[in-house]
């Protein structure tokens, strides 16, 4: 049973790559890191809801790792002007976000009991 | 300039051991880069994961900024990266530009800011969007796949509307533009109209071929038609719906990021997107939850015009009772529970600091001060809670709607700071009412209640408010911030 399996091994990965397999495989991605941003989402507090926008807005700026190969490539000088605007939009986000959500976050803090 | 790119393409092949086939190579960088995407995207759940409790809040974050370091350094070392000049000056640029705004922006213009970087997001992932199509449609000359083309579609769209749309509320935010919605005859069918017509633009990318002209142009066009949708749908938004707009904003840029993974077969790019948009989304539902109101609803501008007719004829003939600022004072200083209801009011008037100035004064008298904060108070979600944070009021006063709204019975006063809204008990007894079925902070339960209030115009809705006219409320008139400090010199004195 050991060696059918392994014989119909490469058959099968060969059988499910279509054209449509990695499409899936990325909604797939997309889907459960949805739930799992929702599931966590839910559980945060009313009291740190902006917090939370400038977080999940900084770590979109991930659009920042396509934006660096668009600037980098030199596929044409139109992509790279295109990418070094999108490099600076993304970074704005990044670095920016980060940072707010920090200098927002060490305002929050308990009563001292004294 | 050829020595920056040659300096790292040499540093990279010192790396990435250069007597290597070339292809052995790209694998090998490969590697490191899903490695690093993978830890990026478990950081970047980690780190949300920490808002979930005030404490850990900001190593959460902190771990999730590690995470993007480490996206950013092994996307660096793409083998398709040439050259490092534009990448290094964008990086500058923006890095400078970010850091400004965050060290020097005040905390009442968070929701500006939360505007802007959506549209800043937004037109990042819509550049590339246009730099990919161009690469493979003109560039390379190549077919894109119609997955491709859809996904490509969704980010240029999604992108462009959210860019537009984010500077609309920018500018209303920062009073740039009127911040009353604008209006106009068949504006609900002309925008269902101007997206149809993006919707078919969008259809035809995906099934023609993308190699004709045609294609190219209406690829271009649909970019135009998203940034005039954008422009369109806000504009008949005002400003008490904010919390609603930033929020879908923030869902629709989130959604730009994602579909930008897609096109680019990006992991870590499809999940922050996902991320951002399940926030945007559930925070649009909490808004819209708590203003008793659908998407659809907002998106569509009913509240637009305000009702003019609603509870007008009910508070005819009755009348308000002014109170002093020593009577206020008085009143608030032998109280034995207070709880303090702040609204937009005071943070246009930015006097968070006297409210916590006077909260402080009533607890010294050994009163307690409890603050009870309406999810739809202010202009985005939590931010009453982050100016009073910044006034060091501490987070365990600020009290959600459930979980205050008993305990306003047994409150000797609420002070009603700047809110309107939020306290009307007509969306609680009044079915004509447009926000009737909108849950309300109950302040009119409270044995006293004190309003400070600008003058007796009606709130931004519109609607009458009958609590300013119960026999138990009265209304000192005047700017909250100068009120505030009057009533703060007042309970001193009563030392």
């Amino acid at each position: 049973m050991g060696t059918t399996l392994l014989n119909a091994w490469p058959l099968a990965v060969e059988a499910s790559q279509t054209s449509l397999t990695l499409p899936f495989l990325r909604l797939y991605v997309f889907v459960l890191a949805g739930f799992v941003g929702y599931q966590i989402i839910t559980r945060v507090p009313a009291l740190l809801h902006t917090p939370l926008m400038s977080a999940t807005n900084a770590i979109s700026g991930i659009s920042l790792v396509g934006s660096l190969v668009a600037a980098g490539a030199q596929f044409s000088k139109f992509s790279t002007f295109l990418g070094f605007v999108a490099v600076t939009a993304a970074t704005i986000n990044v670095v920016g976000g980060f940072m707010i959500t920090d200098r927002m976050l060490k305002m929050f803090r308990r009563q001292e009991r004294s | 300039m050829p020595s920056a790119s040659q300096l790292a393409l040499h540093l990279l092949g010192a790396v990435t051991a250069a007597p290597k086939p070339v292809k052995a190579q790209h694998e090998f960088r490969e590697f490191f880069i899903e490695v690093a995407y993978l830890a990026a995207s478990v950081l970047f759940i980690l780190g949300l994961r920490g808002l979930t409790a005030p404490d850990k809040a900001r190593r959460g974050m902190q771990l999730a900024a590690i995470g993007m370091f480490v996206a950013v350094l092994g996307t660096l070392i793409d083998f398709r990266i040439v050259d490092y000049t534009w990448i290094l000056l964008g990086l500058a640029l923006g890095s400078a530009i970010g850091a400004a705004i965050s060290i020097w922006m005040p905390m009442t213009a968070i929701p500006q800011r939360t505007a802007i970087s959506h549209a800043f997001g937004a037109l990042a992932a819509t550049l590339v969007g246009i730099s990919h199509y161009d690469y493979v449609t003109r560039v390379l000359g190549e077919e894109l796949s119609r997955v491709d083309m859809a996904a490509l579609g969704f980010e240029v769209m999604f992108g462009s509307l959210t860019i537009t749309g984010s500077l609309m509320a920018f500018g209303k935010l920062q009073e740039l533009l009127p911040g009353a919605p604008v209006t106009y005859a068949g504006q609900n069918e002309s925008n269902i109209g101007l997206f149809a017509v993006a919707v078919l633009m969008f259809l035809f990318l995906v099934f023609s071929s993308s190699l004709t002209g045609s294609h190219t142009v209406i690829f271009y066009l649909m970019v135009v038609v998203g940034l005039a949708v954008g422009v369109l749908i806000v504009i008949p938004i005002g400003g008490a719906d904010m919390p609603v707009v930033i929020s879908l904003l923030n869902s629709y840029a989130g959604l730009a990021s994602s579909a930008t993974g897609f096109v680019l077969g990006n992991n870590v790019l499809i999940i922050a997107g996902a991320l951002d948009g399940a926030s945007g989304f559930l925070l649009s539902i909490l808004m819209s939850k708590a203003m008793n109101r659908s998407f659809t609803n907002v998106l569509f501008g009913a509240f637009g015009t305000p009702a003019e007719s609603a509870g007008a004829a009910s508070t005819a003939g009755l009348v308000v009772r002014p109170i002093s600022s020593e009577d206020a004072a008085a009143q608030l200083a032998y109280a034995r529970e207070v709880i303090i209801v702040p609204g937009y009011g005071m943070a246009v008037a930015q006097a968070q600091h006297q409210v916590r100035e006077l909260a402080e004064l009533i607890e010294r008298r050994g009163g307690e001060v409890k603050f009870a904060i309406h999810p739809v108070a202010g202009r985005m979600p939590g931010h009453m809670n982050v100016l009073l944070a910044e006034a060091n009021v501490p987070y365990d006063k600020l009290l959600d709607m459930d979980e205050i709204n008993d305990q306003f019975s047994r409150a000797d006063v609420a002070l009603v700071i700047g809110a309107n809204d939020v306290v009307n008990p007509a969306a609680r007894n009044d079915p004509s009412s447009p926000i009737y079925g909108m849950p309300i902070l109950n302040a009119d339960q409270a044995k006293s209640v004190i309003v400070l209030k600008r003058s007796m115009n009606p709130g931004f809705a519109g609607i009458e408010n009958a609590l300013f006219y119960d026999h138990k409320c009265s209304l000192l008139f005047g700017d909250a911030k100068s009120s505030l400090t009057k009533l703060v010199a007042e309970v001193k004195a009563l030392q």
